[in-house]
């Protein structure tokens, strides 16, 4: 069996990523990331007619990237899995049609990218396919334009608010022999705690990724030592503390490698509020800096804990509780 | 002396939206509805005339002096049209305003497109 | 609103004391001093209608036409929002923060097109105000009526 515990996944013949390709917004650019990124745009509309299309364009380019970083022919990427914030997530279905790869479209919001991953793991493990692409993206301009307010309201954005990142994400997932792999995956179930404030999605989400950490630790029976870094996506600095705390609660302290996407990819002067969020800011992180300091030796065993919210404008309209996800992916240098 | 007061107290009535805003989980679009309803109640029971008798220009800008410009325009014209003046009072007073902020938002949308962020 | 249970409710107290709270006396300072300088040309403006023959009460047409141009534009040109970001209500509760709701989405939605998306979108905020200012003085005004009649 491939299964453990109740939600766990251990592969038998770990997929590697043989590839990535990252691209993102100039905001992003002056982050603190800014050398791990394959192409950091001048302008976020990147020559395009509207920002949907700059959206498209950079999650199109950053799938040919991560293709060609990966030295495998296009014709042998036998699937392309990818989502995005959009509704009817079409940047990737728009970026599908460009490409021409056989198209698995999925949403998890922010957690999207983990989702692809061990999705992309299970096609690969389980023999049907050698090489996949798992893709996602993520704009500022077109994720406030449908989830807030148009972008020259002159607004205030509130303290526990997040900046989504414009960028895009992709990974050649491949049963080539190659370190890094990916070795686990948990994939988690939906909590909701009660939170309904859309300018606040780091506490709504925080208990989701506990709940999916908590979920690993006990079906793998690692434990905290067994990482040297464990990464949620983008709870941002207020859902950080809480799910530090509240792992700490349950008797596990990772604060001396517990990292958050959203926390790390600006800098605190960038005036993001509490930190970072959107597909890419999970993506991005993963795709180009802990990939490139995995292939260094920095890292060598890294949980990525990607958390996603899953309310719309219409269920927060209509005063739902926020739904939230968090899929967890072990990637180790074996 | 006019500029002086207008700016305590079209500040204050700023200031006013500002606690409501950062204390409540009301969006702006909430604060700007709250504001001119609460300008045209004010106004009905004759309170907000006194204060844009003190504070001029800093009562009729802020969105509260909108609802007061309406209710103002309404008893106007009940007063001279009787019932009709009911349903024309407040859009012939607060024309002009309405009118250029259709026509000048139409204007900047033609001729401007929003930032990049 | 849903029924939260227990739990819930026990995290939300748990993650309310985790929230920062937004600066609010620097909030409120900013909110006044903008606030209050936009007043201020509002009354340049109105003096200036005034010394050229019109009634205070004429002059507010004029002034709030003038007001309106001055929220769009700047809109238009990108700075209304970077106003907005330091002055918060100081720059949403005057009438050229009206003028904004209308312009940002109004200019937001061009590529929807010119009826669906400019037209439309136009009134997002104005709308509900629109809505609500008139409703609220015309039952004003029919109460008025009837109390006169």
């Amino acid at each position: 069996m491939k299964k453990l515990g109740s939600q766990t996944i251990k592969f038998e013949n770990p997929p590697s990523i043989i590839g990535t390709g990252t691209i993102v917004g100039p905001k992003e650019g002056q982050g603190r990331f800014k050398e791990y990124y394959d192409l950091i745009l001048k302008d976020s509309i990147y020559q395009e007619k509207s920002w949907e299309k700059a959206e498209t364009k950079i999650l199109k380019e950053a799938v040919e990237m991560a293709i060609k970083n990966s030295k495998v022919p296009t014709d042998k990427i036998e699937y392309l899995i990818a989502g995005d914030l959009l509704n009817q997530i079409v940047s990737a279905g728009f970026a599908a049609r460009e490409l021409g790869l056989p198209f698995l479209g999925i949403y998890g919001a922010c957690s999207t990218i983990a989702q692809g991953a061990l999705l992309g793991s299970m096609i690969v493990d389980g023999g049907f396919a050698e090489n996949l692409v798992a893709a996602v993206s993520s704009h500022f301009c077109t994720a406030e334009r449908q989830f807030r307010f148009p972008l020259e309201l002159g607004n205030q954005r509130k303290p526990t608010s997040q900046w989504t990142v414009t960028g895009a994400g992709a990974m050649v997932i491949s049963s080539q022999i190659q370190n890094p792999r990916i070795t686990f995956a948990t994939v988690g179930k939906v909590i909701d705690m009660g939170e309904a404030d859309p300018n606040d999605m780091g506490t709504a989400m925080a208990p989701a990724a506990v709940d999916t950490i908590l979920r690993h630790f006990q079906d793998t029976g690692k434990t905290p030592d067994d990482y040297d870094l464990i990464l949620t996506g983008d709870l941002g600095s207020i859902g950080k503390d809480i799910a530090e705390e509240l792992l700490k609660q349950k008797g596990y302290d990772i604060s001396n490698k517990y990292s958050d996407c959203g926390v790390l990819i600006f800098y605190p002067e960038q005036d993001v509020h509490a930190g970072a969020s959107g597909c890419a800011c999970a993506a991005v992180v993963t795709c180009g800096y802990i990939y490139k300091e995995m292939l260094n030796g920095k890292y060598n065993r890294v949980l990525l804990v990607a958390t996603g919210a899953l309310m719309s404008t219409t269920s927060t309209q209509q005063g739902e509780t926020i739904p939230c996800i968090a899929h967890a992916i072990s990637i180790e240098n074996l | 002396m006019d500029y002086v007061m207008a700016f305590i107290v079209g500040g204050l009535i700023c200031l006013v939206g500002q606690i409501l805003m950062d204390t409540t989980k009301l969006f702006p679009a909430h604060i700007l509805v709250l504001f001119v309803t609460l300008g045209a109640v004010l106004s009905g029971l004759g309170l907000y005339q006194p204060l844009v008798d003190i504070g001029k220009a800093g009562a009729t800008i802020p969105i509260t002096g909108f609802g007061h410009n309406l209710v103002t325009g309404v008893i106007q014209d009940v007063d001279q049209y009787g019932l009709l003046g009911v349903f024309t009072g407040a859009l012939r007073s607060a024309a002009g305003g309405i009118t250029a902020a259709i026509v000048f938002g139409f204007l900047m949308a033609l001729l401007f497109n929003p930032k990049s962020k | 609103m849903p029924v939260l249970t227990k739990e819930q409710q026990d995290y939300k107290r748990f993650a309310k004391n985790k929230k920062p709270k937004p600066p609010l006396l620097k909030n409120m300072i900013m909110a006044f001093i903008v606030g209050g300088i936009i007043c201020t040309i509002g009354q340049i403006i109105l003096n200036f209608f005034v010394s050229r023959g019109l009634t205070p009460g004429q002059a507010g047409g004029p002034t709030a036409i003038i007001m309106v141009f001055l929220g769009s534009f700047l809109t238009g040109i990108g700075v209304y929002d970077k106003i907005g970001k330091y002055a918060g209500a100081g720059s949403i509760v005057p009438i050229t923060g009206f003028a904004n709701s209308i312009v940002s989405p109004a200019m937001e939605f061009k590529r929807e097109g010119f009826v669906f998306g400019v037209a439309a979108k136009m009134f997002v905020v104005a709308g509900p105000v629109l809505v609500y200012g008139i409703s609220s003085a015309t039952l004003i005004g029919l109460i008025y009526y009837l109390l006169n009649m």
